[in-house]
């Protein structure tokens, strides 16, 4: 042993540690855990590769198919470009859902414990794994537009709205992460969890207007829709890289409070998964 | 304010649904000593564990570590611990010297200082070799070590190993031992551990409390326990206490869940 360990010095838990402000200390978690994840998500490319192929399937068959479908009120657009907006976003989403399955893995593995041990806010560690989510959700972005761009899809390249492209991108990735980091708190096992991320997938992907314009849909689903938080993202992503016309307020509005909420209650379900 | 104490457990007690897993636990670990609780599977052992370690609710009154109470200060707790689950929980994906540094980030430790405390963390464990590796081609001993160095890396003032030694070779087993007692006469941070290898606590151990069916049924010097009840080994004073109970196995809540999500874990981890 050629260099000493540091000895706890008697004051250590009382008032030898450096005092941050809860918000400062938030922040220091969340870098601290982002920055592992990314260690982690450098470590294994292939999973981006692989990942990528799915949209490339839905906007190459199902995109080319329907394309061909007359009727469908796209406001004038290709159904394609129609199509992309929802595609990414249904990308990140089933990215997003699979984290409750990561988390219950790391508790699993008595990972999810020792971090809870340490002198973390909950919310940084979900926000942490969100981190992961959004990462992944952007790589894949960036893959489903590059698509677009090879199928002809007249995306708007303005650095700007591509920035703001990558808020909404955050925004859903870190709802749909918490939602199911919610579930996992609730369900708390693999299986349960596996099922109803699966279960939970389809009304949120079919029930908004990924695919098709909201007025098309019967009334209830209509209703419905307007709940979902995917149509919200959906909207947005749709005005700001295909040029469609978006209640960008109202979507912005949305997305920040299911965030909000999204967070919390994650945070607050943690402890009943690690128990 | 402490008393000279680490740790006072007062009645604890922790259910699950109408199972009682630790029945009214009374326990005191005292500044710089390496405390065993002993007991077979699903004596209660972890459970305890949990608790002080802020993972279990308890209700204010029943646990205080080095003054402060768990379910009033769990921040402040959590600041004194150092704790290495009984699962290889370290990241199979970040080389060693990552996943001591996320530890190092989550207990503040200063920037200026961190480089150097992870390096003297895993130094203190033998990894310095293989620090830049990742943690998924190391052997089971290499990532308990790995693990002892995540959790020492805060200079915790106590120290929670949960069975250290379980799963390991005789080798490895021993060398973790060494370590844990260079540490504590490095350190003088105080150790709490759980194991049912009574042998290595009985060598290890300044004391010792046997726990069985959630409740301790004798706590003392290990050397002193086999000279009081006249037996040749710890064995053999536990048997005295627990009589039968060691061997029947009851299984702690999620035990089995436990020992499936270890050998996924060793499967992770390569």
């Amino acid at each position: 042993m050629s260099e000493p360990l540091a000895a706890p010095p008697p004051d250590w838990a009382e008032a030898g540690r450096p005092r941050r402000n809860p918000v400062a200390t938030l922040v220091a978690r969340v870098a601290a855990l982002s920055l592992a994840e990314w260690q982690k998500l450098r470590r294994d490319r292939w999973e981006q590769v692989i990942r990528a192929i799915q949209p490339l399937l839905w906007l190459g068959i199902f995109g080319a198919a329907l394309s061909r479908l007359p009727g469908i009120p796209t406001g004038g657009l290709s159904y394609v470009d129609f199509i992309l907006p929802g595609v990414l976003t249904q990308s990140v989403l089933f990215i997003a859902i699979l984290y409750g399955v990561h988390m219950i893995w790391d508790r699993d593995a008595g990972l999810l414990a020792k971090l809870m041990v340490t002198p973390t806010p909950r919310s940084a560690l979900v926000i942490g794994k969100a981190f992961a989510a959004a990462v992944r959700g952007l790589t894949n972005a960036v893959v489903v537009l590059l698509i677009g761009q090879v199928l002809g899809v007249s995306v708007q390249w303005h650095p700007l709205r591509l920035l703001a492209a990558v808020g909404v991108v955050v925004l859903g990735s870190t709802t749909f992460c918490c939602l199911s980091i919610l579930i996992a708190g609730l369900v708390r096992t693999r299986e349960r969890m596996m099922g109803l991320s699966q279960l939970i997938m389809v009304p949120l992907f079919f029930a908004s207007n990924a695919l098709y314009p909201i007025a098309m849909l019967p009334a209830w689903l209509q209703v419905a829709s307007r709940f979902n938080p995917l149509t919200y993202q959906v909207d947005a992503l749709r005005g700001l890289l295909i040029g469609a016309p978006a209640d960008y307020a109202l979507d912005v509005a949305v997305m920040v409070g299911v965030t909000v909420v999204m967070v919390s209650a994650a945070a607050a379900l943690l402890p009943r998964l690690a128990r | 304010m402490t008393g000279g104490f680490a740790l006072t457990c007062r009645q604890l007690r922790v259910t699950f649904g109408s199972a009682v897993a630790v029945d009214g636990v009374d326990l005191t670990v005292r500044e710089g000593e390496i405390f065993g609780l002993l007991g077979p599977n699903g004596a209660g052992k972890t459970t305890t564990l949990r608790a002080i370690t802020s993972l279990l609710p308890v209700p204010p009154g029943h646990i205080q570590v080095f003054g402060h109470d768990v379910a009033r200060a769990p921040m402040a707790v959590r600041r004194a611990i150092g704790y290495v689950p009984q699962l290889l929980s370290a990241e199979g994906s970040l080389t060693a010297r990552q996943n001591v540094a996320l530890f190092a980030r989550l207990y503040d430790v200063p920037r200026r200082r961190r480089r150097a405390a992870v390096t003297a963390a895993l130094a203190a464990v033998g990894l310095t070799e293989v620090a830049d590796r990742p943690a998924a081609t190391f052997s089971g001993g290499m990532v308990r070590r790995l693990e002892l160095a995540q959790a020492l890396v805060s200079a915790p003032r106590l120290l929670v190993l949960d069975e250290p030694t379980i799963g390991l070779d005789p080798v490895a087993r021993a060398g973790m031992w060494d370590r844990i007692t260079a540490i504590r006469r490095e350190t003088g941070m105080t150790v709490l551990m759980t194991t049912h290898y009574l042998a290595e606590a009985q060598q290890w151990c300044d004391r010792v409390a046997l726990m069985s069916g959630g409740q301790i049924r004798v706590v003392g010097r290990p050397e002193e326990l086999v000279a009081t009840h006249g037996v040749a080994d710890l064995d053999e004073v536990f048997r005295a206490h627990a009589g039968d109970r060691a061997a029947d196995g009851q299984d702690e809540p999620g035990s089995i869940r436990d020992v499936r999500a270890a050998r996924r874990t060793a499967s992770r981890l390569g």
